[in-house]
Order: structure tokens, then sequence, then C-alpha cells
């Protein structure tokens, strides 16, 4: 009777699990699985455009649900922790989370006339691309670094898939395969940071680890904040997100991957992946460690320094457009990672100022990349290796209205007023000197002016250069290498100097959504100022 | 007593395993020496209650890892024996030797100087308290385990389906044969920096 007594075991009190608050991650995952399960069910001849149409409609709705949280979390104090305190939902999460469903919905209508094009019908891109951004949501609203790490590996791991499966260029295979060998190296590097930190503050949910950072000893001291431990867990955790965000020094995989993976899998990398990366680092730095910024900040400040000027000089010498992109989205990081300093500073008005320039540059900064590498998408034609900048001499007068949106979107890149890349640059610059890190404003302008440069280099290839291509020799060898290959489908010269640019309907409703979406974000950016103080001052509860 | 005599076996199952893995020249034996380690260190596991480790030891380890490790010995060919005298790589095994010393000399160090514990016994070399599960509670580890990962963890359990899920789908997806010819068409010489 003693023994049975001790087999019985203690009932198991599972938390409530608050339903309403997950529908837009539940809406992204189950959408994914049932995509997969309807595509398996249905010959491939009789779903045209169907996993396209599919994961837009997901991306719609998960959105959809955005506005109608928002109220709800407005009527109980603007932040919920759902899930036994696993998840915050607040206004951080919704701005992310939108910001991730646009995205989607942008990829998802380049990538239709892609996978057309190179002859890759499949669902399994949009399947994975859904199931990466479900782990941008968990990351980004991860109260808790376990969740923050499962969120980091679903986000990352999708997209390592992605990078590799364009399955007929071996570019392709070789970006998947690089990116997968360092993406587990910084996995790692990050778990065993979260594991150092746990053993320090014995907390894992970051409420708890900022209690521990704060708590006072008997002696009246706060032993944690020398501990060496946290010091180190702090930094093997910086370490983690820079790879992800691509932050100098642990970008050297962006320019290879950005250049071998297919390019529309590069424009939900720019986007929704370094967002995602982006949201998971504030929210763990200024909310977890948010009383420990005098340790961190500094490290910070260097890496957005270096992040900003590395990835501006190496853009100027690129010859390949891609990579070209691929150091201006590192500079681009480096804006964003000014933004996070600024965001964990103790002064509140900075704090608010810098998160907000953070979100506002995140939304601003993913249409603008999508839609730049839309029109690279376009461009790069069948193969997808067209990416020379020889490809984009004389656009103009191939394709006016492509070349009249690419100059828009590299305009919005550079900074120009009337294009929300102004805003983003100017809000996050005017946050750095708010906080008198007037070094970092510097930085940040000076790699502004050099990136100018490059996207300018594009637009004057595109409407002033001549139409004949200086390399002919190199083009002509194109010309061969396509006949050889047997493609007839596509004239080879006209693949070669690129005068045989299609561009699909849905391509072009994509990009015509992300310029409108810059337009309107440069000329009344007002227009969110809800959703960004929503999403500025739900990080600042916390703050002590 | 009993804790002092299994400690005693089982040190000698390990120690005895570690050397069986350097010293023999046939790579199977080798293999199976370090099954035997890994037994042991399961059983020292055991030994201070930490059963889900023990378990995860046995079936990951020995069951799975050393199992990998003698499919390819298999594929490379059984009968090679290795000779010991050969280095293949110059000074690999003094500086073997000088890492395992310093290695040896670190865990020593730790272990005498970090004093004698606190009141609960669990003082960690910071000199903070340990975070850990309680040892004297009624539940075994693998059910303290199991409870935390239904309740505190769920949501991060649950997610890890995407994982699986995502695993499932890329696993599948390369390596189809996609049909048609290789498509080299990048552009000659590009990468600069």
């Amino acid at each position: 009777m003693n023994l049975l007594a001790q087999l019985e075991p203690a009932p198991v009190v599972v938390p409530g699990i608050e339903w309403s608050y997950l529908w837009p991650l539940i809406v992204l995952s189950i959408g994914a699985v049932l995509l997969i399960t309807i595509t398996s069910l249905v010959p491939a001849t009789r779903r045209q455009g169907f996993p396209a149409a599919f994961t837009a409609a997901t991306a719609i709705i998960a959105f959809a649900f955005l506005p109608w949280m928002s109220n709800r979390l407005d009527d109980i104090g603007g932040r919920v922790l759902v899930v036994d305190g696993a998840m915050a939902v607040d206004g951080f999460t919704i701005f992310v989370t939108g910001v991730i469903c646009i995205a989607v919905l942008l990829v998802a209508l380049l990538l239709d006339d892609y996978l057309r094009r190179e002859g890759l019908d499949g669902p399994e891109w949009y399947v994975l691309m859904l199931l990466s951004a479900s782990g941008g949501v968990l990351l980004a609203s991860a109260e808790d670094l376990i969740l923050t790490f499962v969120g980091l590996e679903i986000l990352s791991i999708a997209v390592y898939v992605l990078a590799a499966l364009h399955l007929r260029r071996s570019e392709s295979q070789e970006a998947g395969f690089k990116y997968f060998v360092l993406g587990a190296l910084s996995s790692a590097i990050f778990l065993y940071g979260i594991a150092m930190v746990y053993g320090a503050t014995g907390s894992t949910s970051l409420t708890g680890i900022n209690e521990a950072i704060m708590s006072v000893n008997d002696a009246g001291l706060s032993p944690l904040r020398e501990s060496s431990m946290i010091l180190l867990g702090m930094a093997l955790l910086l370490v983690g997100f820079g790879f992800k965000v691509s932050a100098v020094p642990f970008h050297v995989w962006t320019p290879d991957v950005y250049q071998g993976a297919p390019t529309p899998v590069v424009a939900f990398m720019a986007s929704a992946v370094k967002v995602a990366g982006f949201a998971g680092m504030v929210r763990v730095f200024v909310v977890g460690f948010g009383d420990l910024g005098d340790d961190w900040r500094p490290l910070l400040a260097a890496m957005a320094i270096f992040t900003l000027l590395v990835g501006a000089f190496l853009a100027v010498v690129q010859t390949n457009i891609k990579r070209t992109l691929a150091y201006s989205s590192i500079t681009h990081a480096g804006f964003l990672l000014v933004g996070v300093h600024a965001a964990g500073s103790d002064s509140v008005s900075t704090s608010l100022l810098g998160s907000k320039a953070v979100l506002f540059y995140m939304i601003s900064y993913t249409v603008m990349i999508v839609g730049t590498f839309g029109v690279i998408t376009v461009v790069g034609g069948r193969g997808d290796g067209n990416h020379t900048l020889d490809a984009y001499r004389g656009l103009s007068r191939r394709q006016p209205l492509l070349a009249a949106l690419m100059a828009v979107l590299l305009l919005a890149q550079a900074g120009i007023p009337f294009t929300s890349g102004f805003f983003a640059k100017f809000r996050v610059i005017a946050a750095a000197a708010e906080g008198g890190q007037y070094g970092l404003a510097a930085a940040a302008m000076v790699a502004a002016v050099i990136a100018a440069y490059l996207y300018l280099r594009v637009i004057v290839a595109m409407y002033l250069a001549d139409d004949v291509p200086v390399t002919g020799a190199a083009s002509a060898d194109h010309a061969d290498d396509d006949h050889a290959g047997g493609d007839v489908a596509v004239p080879a010269a006209g693949a070669a100097t690129g005068s045989e640019i299609r561009v699909p309907p849905s391509v072009l409703v994509a990009l015509v959504l992300a310029v409108a979406a810059t337009l309107v974000l440069g000329i009344v950016p007002g227009v969110i100022d809800g959703a960004l103080s929503d999403g500025a001052t739900a990080l600042s509860l916390l703050r002590p | 007593m009993v804790d002092v005599i299994v400690f005693v076996i089982s040190a000698v199952i390990v120690l005895g395993g570690g050397l069986g893995v350097v010293l023999n020249a046939n790579p199977v034996h080798a293999a199976l020496s370090l099954v035997a380690s890994l037994f042991g260190v399961a059983v020292l596991f055991i030994l201070q209650q930490a059963h889900f480790l023990a378990l995860v030891q046995v079936v990951v380890y020995a069951g799975a890892i050393v199992v990998l490790f003698l499919f390819v010995i298999m594929l490379l060919g059984v009968d090679e024996t290795e000779d010991l005298k050969h280095e293949p790589l110059p000074y690999q095994r003094p500086m073997a030797l000088l890492a395992g010393g310093v290695l040896f000399v670190m865990i020593m160090g730790g272990l005498f100087l970090s004093g004698p514990g606190g009141s609960d016994g669990a003082v960690a070399l910071t000199g903070q308290s340990a975070a850990t599960a309680p040892m004297n509670s009624e539940d075994s580890n693998i059910v303290q385990l199991a409870r935390d990962l239904f309740t505190r963890n769920i949501l991060a359990f649950e997610a890890t389906a995407l994982l699986l899920t995502i695993a499932t789908v890329g696993a599948v997806v390369l390596v189809r044969n996609q049909g048609g010819e290789d498509l080299v068409v990048d552009e000659p010489g590009t990468s600069v920096g």
C-alpha cells in the first residue's frame, strides 16, 4: 500500500493557454502544415499558383488578427504574458509579427513566378517560409531564453534549407551548406551563452534574469553585476545574435550566401530573418539585460561602428549586384544596431526614441529590401545568374517601369527625403544624438554617404549608361553557355544582355506595393506612429 | 559504503574503457571500449541521482553515436589495424598529452580551490549558490524534468514540433532528384572582399 502511494503521481497543473493571443502564430504554422497536406493530395498540374495564393492568404489572415489583438491589449494594460510566462504579447510583438507577415506576403508574390521560370515548382518553398516566419514570431515574443532558442532555430533551419533549394544550381547548394555550418556554430555559441546566464542567475526567463541582476544581498551589494559568468554569457548571446543579423565581425557568410541563394529567398533572409533576429536581440538585451547596459552597450557600439563602415566600404567595390546588396544590408544592420544601442539606454526618453527608431527601420527596410530583390529576381533571368552591374545598363530604356521602381527603392535605401529610408536613418541618428552618442551618429552619417554612392551607381547605370555592355566578351560566353545547355526557350543573347526581361503580374504587384509603402512612409511617416509607440512603450514597461 | 563500492567499480570501467580507446590497435575494439567507458559514466550519473542524464548517456552516446562510429568503421573496412607507432600528424601526441594534463590540473584545481560547500553543500566555482533542482525532492529528476516540460516550458516543447516538420520537409526536398541538367550561368570572376 505504501509503495502504491509512492507511485501515485502528483497532479500536473498544466498552465492555461491564452489561445486568443496566439492566433498569428497558430495561423502561420497551421497554414504551413495545411499547405503541405493539400498540395500532396492534389496533382501538381492542377495547383498552378495555388501555394503562392495560399501563403499570401495565410500571411494576410495572420496580419488581420493584429489590430484586434492590439485593441484587446489596450484594455488590459498593453502587455500580457501567455502560456505560463513563456511568451510576451505586447505592442512590440504585434509590430514585429506584422512586419514578418508583410515580408511573407511580398516574398510569396516573388516566388510564384520564380519557381515556374526555374522549373522548380514545389510547395516546400512556401511551407518552409511559413514555418520560418512562425519561428520569427516566437523569437520576437519569447520571454524565456529557452523559447528564444527554439524560435531562433525554427527561423534559421528552415532558411538553411531554403538557401540550398535551387537544386539545379550548385552555387545555391554551396550557399545553403555554408550558411548551415556557420549557423550551427553560432547556435551552439548562443546556447552556451544561455547556459552561462542560467548558471549565473538561476533563471531562463527574461524578467527572472533582470530580477536576479537587480537583487541585493544582505551586505547591500548585487554580486551578479560583477559576475564574470553573466558577462561571458551576455557576450556569447551577443555573438549568436550578431551572426543572425550579420553584424561585423560575424558577417563573413553574408555575401557568399546572398550571392548563391535563390534571389527570392535572399529577399526573405534580408527582411524577415534579419528583423526577427533584431527583435530577439532587443528583447533579450533591452528587457533581460537592461540593467547591465553599461556592460553590453560599449560592445554593441563598437560592433555598430564596424558594421556600418565595413559594410559601406566593401559594398562599393563589388561588381555583382547581389554581393553589393549583401554588404549594403550589413550597413543597414549597422543602423539598426545604433538604434538598439539607444534603446538600451538608461534614460527613458532616449530608450523610447531608440526603440521607435528600430521599429520604424524594420518596417521601412523590409519593404524596400524585398522590393529591391524583387527587381533583381526579374533581371536575373532564367538560371538566376544574370547579376552583374552590367545587366542594369540601360534598363530604363528596356523596362522603364521596372527601372523607375528600382530607382525609387534604391533611393530609399540611400535615405533620400520623401522616401521611408530618410526617416528611418534620421530617427536612428536622432536617437543616438539624443543619447549623447555623437561618435555613433557620425559613423552612421559617414556610412550613409558612402552607401549612397553605390545605390547611385546602379541608378546611373540604369538611366545614363549605354545599352551595350562594355564587357561584351563575358556576355558572349554566357550566350554560348546557354546554348550549350540546350536552353532554347529564352533567346540566348537576350538572357545575357537582359533585353528580354519579363515582368510577371504577381511580381509587379509586389513591387508596386513595396514602392507605395516606401513612399507613403516617406511622405506621411506619422501613419504608423500609434503602432510604433505601442511597441516602444511595451519595452519600457519592464524597465525599472 | 555501497556508494563507494559502486563508484570504484564504475570508475575502473570508465578508466579502463578510456585506456582501451587509446591503446587498442583494432578500431572496432576501440569503439567497444568507448561503449564501456560511457556506460560506466552512466552508472556514475545514477550514483549522483541524475537518472535522466544516465538514460540519455546510454541511449544517445552508447546507443546512437557509437553505433554510428561502428557503421563508419565497418564501411571503411574492419580488417585494417592501425599502426600505433606511426604518427600521422607530427607532435600530435605530445600536444594531446599536454592538453590533457592542463585539463586535469584545471579540474583538480577547481575542485580543491573552490573550498568546502555552504550549508546546503551546493556552491559553484563562482562562489554563488548553484542553480539546480532540489536533490532531496520526492520526485526523481526524470519526473521533475517531465513536469517542467509540460508546464513551464510547454510552449517551447510544442514548438519543437515545427522543427521536426522542417527537418522532415528539408530532408525530403534536398535529396529529391529535381530533373533537368544543372544550370551554371553565374558570371565569371566577380567576388571581391
